[in-house]
């Protein structure tokens, strides 16, 4: 349970309590990832299924290392090579996992609503990986751990996010959760990138890169997906760089020399960052994905961790 | 007990963990571990008379037990997870692992499995201030500071000034919660 939740399909619906919970939990997991021993045996006998029905090497793998040093088992499927090329539905797939007595099933979907759907249909607890442009839960709980070990709290803290707002899952968590940390949030990109009425979530509108970025003390660099581009949102790769992409003298001239930068990865080196600024001494995207594996373990811990309704406990 | 019994049953467990380790050529290669969240008053205590005693501070880790317990199944939440600070090798290490209670034996048996994670100490002794009985898993302790038979229906509460109280003190009493 995260709080009053056996599922993590999003972080709309949780408080900050419930957020802080999960980050304060993480701070022991990412201990237990420099011992020597990288194991505990708190979800042995447990089954994590990762059920990706898009590409992924990051989350999957993060959820899978996760799973694997609190002991649990961990079986991975994708959509690739299995049923679902043969006509399988989503429900049908889910079920039949469902049949193999998971306690934990992590859905990454193309479609908004997928992990909910199979929360009100499966007995196990759903963690989304990811849904369309809903909600990437995991991301946005890495990030504000991430933010909050480099700035030392969120509390009064600017983050500017950069990029397509409009179907950025990763956008969404974020801007679910950095407010209720106390953190003001920027949001930036193309005209055409940027959902009308966004205000409403508690951020500000940045049409122009350097206002966007100038005086944060975290910038948020989005992936600008592929089959956006040439798309009417934007004209091509060279014009968004240009104008929305930061280099290494953006970077130097707008950007407070302790600001960090974050991209939840994959990078497309040279469009939303160039090469100097990824690998450079503001990044802290190789953090992200260590802080991630920690970020997940406390997720599967928290939702795997207890026992069946009307167990008793017995003596410490 | 009250703050001086609990001060006079410290500085008599620190002696006698010296007196072993004397015997057995282990005086430099001591460590500490305290168990959270008492044991690891118990564990400072002992670290600052022995080092009263000998003029050199053996190093001081804490363990927290939550991801190595027995029960978690048995539990409607997962329980919280605290700190594990543990910053010395312990190969050849003599490790005093300190509880303030000694009950079931279970979270010793926890401490344990955890500590070895960790490496290989040349020994592990066990230090507690109470040992009330009822021991479910065949542990004992090497260095007690008092021994109080208590039956299941109590609790046993050990308060110290590092945690917020107002003096030391050993209370037994109704158990609170289930």
């Amino acid at each position: 349970m995260i709080g009053r939740h056996r599922h993590l399909i999003g972080l709309e619906g949780l408080s900050r309590e419930e957020i802080l919970e999960v980050l304060d939990l993480a701070v022991s997991m990412k201990e237990v990832l420099s011992r020597p021993v990288k194991k505990v045996p708190s979800l042995r006998g447990k089954s994590v299924v990762n059920l990706f029905f898009e590409t992924s090497t990051r989350t999957r793998s993060s959820f899978e290392i996760a799973a694997k040093v609190l002991s649990a088992d961990a079986l991975n499927w994708t959509a690739s090579g299995s049923s679902v090329t043969k006509g399988e539905t989503l429900l049908d797939t889910a079920k039949n996992l469902e049949a193999m007595r998971p306690d934990v099933l992590v859905v990454r979907h193309s479609a908004s609503g997928a992990p909910n759907f199979l929360a009100r249909h499966v007995g196990c607890a759903v963690v989304s990986a990811g849904d369309g442009a809903h909600e990437h839960p995991s991301q946005g709980l890495l990030d504000c751990f991430t933010l909050r070990e480099k700035l030392g709290g969120l509390e009064n803290r600017t983050v500017a996010i950069v990029g397509d707002i409009s179907h950025s899952r990763v956008a969404r968590s974020d801007l679910h959760s950095l407010p209720k940390l106390g953190a003001r949030v920027r949001l930036c990109g193309p005209p055409t990138m940027i959902p009308q009425g966004v205000e409403a979530l508690g951020a500000t509108v940045h049409y122009d890169l350097r206002s966007a970025v100038e005086g944060a003390d975290a910038v948020v660099m989005l992936r600008i997906q592929h089959e956006r581009i040439g798309d009417p949102l934007i004209p091509n790769t060279r014009e968004y760089s240009k104008f929305w992409g930061l280099n290494a003298r953006k970077a130097a001239e707008w950007l407070k020399p302790s600001a960090v930068i974050l991209h939840p990865g994959p990078i497309n080196r040279g469009v939303e960052l160039s090469s100097d600024v990824a690998d450079g001494p503001h990044s802290v995207i190789l953090d992200q994905v260590q802080n991630g594996v920690a970020v997940r373990m406390a997720i599967l811990y928290l939702l795997a961790g207890g026992a069946p309704e009307g167990a008793r406990p017995g003596k410490a | 007990m009250n703050a001086e019994a609990v001060q006079r049953a410290v500085r008599r467990m620190a002696i006698e963990v010296l007196e072993r380790a004397r015997a057995v050529g282990a005086l430099e290669s001591l460590a500490l571990v305290g168990i959270r969240r008492g044991g690891v008053h118990l564990a400072g205590r002992l670290r600052d008379e022995i080092a009263k005693a000998t003029g050199s501070q053996p190093p001081l880790g804490t363990l927290d037990i939550a991801l190595y317990r027995d029960d978690l199944g048995q539990r409607g939440v997962a329980p919280v997870v605290g700190p594990t600070d543990i910053r010395f090798p312990l190969e050849g290490r003599t490790i005093v692992l300190a509880d303030d209670v000694l009950y079931t034996g279970r979270t010793v048996r926890a401490a344990l499995d955890e500590l070895v994670d960790f490496g290989r100490p040349r020994h592990v002794w066990l230090a507690v201030l109470v040992d009330r009985g009822g021991r479910e898993l065949p542990i004992a302790a090497d260095f007690v500071g008092a021994r109080l038979a208590v039956p299941d229906e109590e609790d046993v509460q050990v308060r110290w000034r590092e945690a917020g109280a107002a003096e030391d003190a050993v209370v037994v009493g109704a158990r609170r919660g289930p």
